[in-house]
């Protein structure tokens, strides 16, 4: 094995201590059915959600440029896709959760192809036009519930497992791995040599085109991950659900407005910003819940003050201060110790 | 000889402004060009149209004898022509070292850890190694236009065009950009410079050209060139310090 003088280190003092954090926080969560209720159960298991959705739309117009206000045509299929498996196929639900991520990379295809020719603002309106197109074409399947939708069979609810409180645990156990793996995927591409380039491309796309990448392939690459990731996400929301229309798998207003809020306050751009993003959103919709209407209001003015002050997001304005990376990405410059080069000679 | 590089009859107009009027380049293997022009005389369009971010609306864009009007920037960059932006554009959210490993990575089609030597090398070479580890987009302009030239460089170019790289430096740091390029060129890059700082490019190139209005309007030995009545008269009486 050749090893030259120099070679490039990711992690920092500053990412050492994310990845302890985030570790010893993935375990404590992990034991959750140990030591929360059902209701924190079930709180935290849509937090998971709500993080890998953000996250994928933060990879997806964060890094690579592509603003899409139309992801829950990726949510909505995942759901429809649990539904007609397990109705129509008898299809474990795990393994329909599992089936939805590689037809949602296969739809991605054909979406790409047509609403990749539009630019900007076209391309964000082209991507909600096919969100809707999905969702009227949902609501024409009579076998599942046409229009006003359909509930996940009480027999197959039941099959999952033999109480109701394992069947809670199983679901909260598989919302916290499914998040795991997309924040894993996440990381994993961003220090692959993908990601190297996806990182170029969200500084500058023109500079990334100039040096050598093919910018195009790339968003066309991060298109399909993000539509295999959101529609496995979808299929686990939906399941947690149990019931399905096509008005609440397709929904703007949950899947995409409040996503976009969560990365834009956490920090679009930066894989951590999706997560203080979730964390803050959870906090002021805990927090404003009994205020009705007005906490819609107040989550307004909490994004306007975080664009106005900090409009990296939190996430941006503590990295950019301190130099923080929680996670680490970024490749540094080191001389290559001679004594810990593989095969050397002292 | 076949010139490395060649623009055929490139035309190319922005509604009723014509930046480029029927032009024609040719650029020799190991040649260093120069162009002079006026604001708004269509110097950065030409790179543009030369590299592939901006698409002439005729004429042929030719290097190495194949014709690669129709191939898009990173497949130009990945054949060997490489530019440097006039205002600089790093990738601000990435570390110096990271912006050159890109260029370097992608343009070469090779592994990321197989450039890191060269990279170091190349950052050292412009100035730029003890900012190896730094945030692109905290550097100040001059470690910026550094940064691009060395980006540009990580790209093992054939053809090297820059874009006003000399604007800005004093005359110490203008010396040592000089020496660079002269540098690479003893390496054998071909090299296009547009500049402003005449007495730099004077002391770099082979051959001046003048560009206004869209037209090549003078071209020849660089001392001659700017004692000619054609730079006198677009430079309305300017004296060129050379």
């Amino acid at each position: 094995m050749s090893q030259g003088k120099y070679q490039a280190e990711h992690a920092t003092h500053s990412s050492r201590i994310g990845v302890t954090l985030i570790g010893a926080t993935f375990v404590v969560l992990a034991l959750a059915p140990f030591w929360g209720d059902r209701q924190t159960l079930r709180l935290l298991a849509e937090i998971f959600t709500f993080v890998a959705l953000a996250s994928l739309w933060n990879l997806l117009a964060g890094y690579a440029g592509l603003v899409s206000v139309g992801q829950q045509a990726f949510v909505g299929l995942g759901g429809y896709l649990l539904f007609a498996l397990v109705i129509l196929l008898d299809v474990h639900p795990i393994a329909a959760i599992l089936i939805a991520g590689p037809i949602g990379a296969l739809v991605a295809v054909p979406v790409a192809t047509l609403i990749f020719r539009l630019r900007g603002a076209y391309f964000a309106i082209g991507t909600w036009v096919v969100a809707e197109v999905f969702r009227l074409l949902a609501s024409q399947i009579s076998a599942l519930g046409g229009g006003s939708g359909i509930s996940l069979p009480a027999a197959v609810v039941i099959a999952m497992a033999p109480s109701r409180q394992l069947r809670e645990f199983e679901t909260y156990w598989l919302a916290l791995a499914l998040t795991g793996a997309v924040l894993g995927a996440i990381v994993a591409l961003l220090r692959s040599r993908h990601g190297l380039a996806l990182t170029a491309i969200r500084d500058n796309e023109v500079a990334a085109q100039s040096n050598g990448i093919d910018v195009t392939r790339i968003k066309f690459i991060v298109y399909m991950l993000t539509g295999f990731g959101t529609a496995m996400i979808g299929a686990l929301i939906f399941l947690m659900k149990l019931r399905i229309s096509p008005d609440t798998a397709f929904s703007v207003n949950d899947w995409t407005a409040f996503v976009i809020f969560i990365t834009v306050i956490g920090g679009i751009g930066r894989i951590e910003g999706p997560i203080i993003g979730t964390i803050v959103f959870f906090m002021l919709r805990q927090a404003l819940a009994d205020l009705g209407s007005l906490y819609l209001l107040m989550m307004g003015a909490v994004a306007i003050v975080v664009m106005l002050w900090a409009p990296k997001g939190l996430w941006g304005l503590i990295a950019e201060r301190f130099g923080w990376q929680a996670l680490p990405l970024q490749r540094y410059l080191v001389l290559a110790p001679k004594t810990e080069q593989p095969g050397g000679k002292p | 000889m076949a010139p490395l590089l060649a623009l055929e009859n490139i035309s190319k107009r922005f509604g009723a402004v014509v930046v480029a009027d029927s032009v024609n380049l040719a650029l020799a293997e190991g040649e260093a060009l120069g162009i002079i022009g006026p604001n708004g005389a269509g110097k950065t369009t030409l790179f543009g149209i030369a590299a592939g971010t901006v698409a002439p609306d005729a004429g042929r864009v030719i290097f190495a004898g194949e014709d690669i009007t129709r191939l898009p920037p990173e497949r130009r960059c990945r054949k060997g022509i490489a530019r440097s932006f006039q205002v600089p554009q790093p990738f601000s959210g990435m570390t110096v070292f990271e912006n050159v490993v890109v260029a370097a990575a992608f343009a070469g089609g090779v592994r990321e850890a197989s450039v890191y030597d060269a990279c170091a090398d190349l950052l050292d070479r412009c100035g730029l190694a003890d900012k190896a580890n730094k945030r692109a987009g905290g550097l100040t302009l001059l470690d910026r236009k550094r940064l691009e030239l060395a980006r540009a460089l990580a790209t093992k170019p054939r053809v090297l065009l820059l874009d006003e790289v000399a604007g800005g430096l004093t005359e110490h740091e203008c010396a040592a950009l000089v020496t660079l390029i002269k540098d690479v060129r003893a390496g054998g890059v071909s090299i296009v410079w547009i500049e402003h700082v005449v007495h730099a490019l004077l002391a770099a190139v082979d051959r001046l050209l003048v560009l206004h209005g869209g037209k090549f309007i003078a071209e020849g030995d660089p001392r001659s060139v700017i004692r000619s009545p054609q730079v006198a008269e677009i430079y309305m009486g300017i004296a060129a310090d050379a």
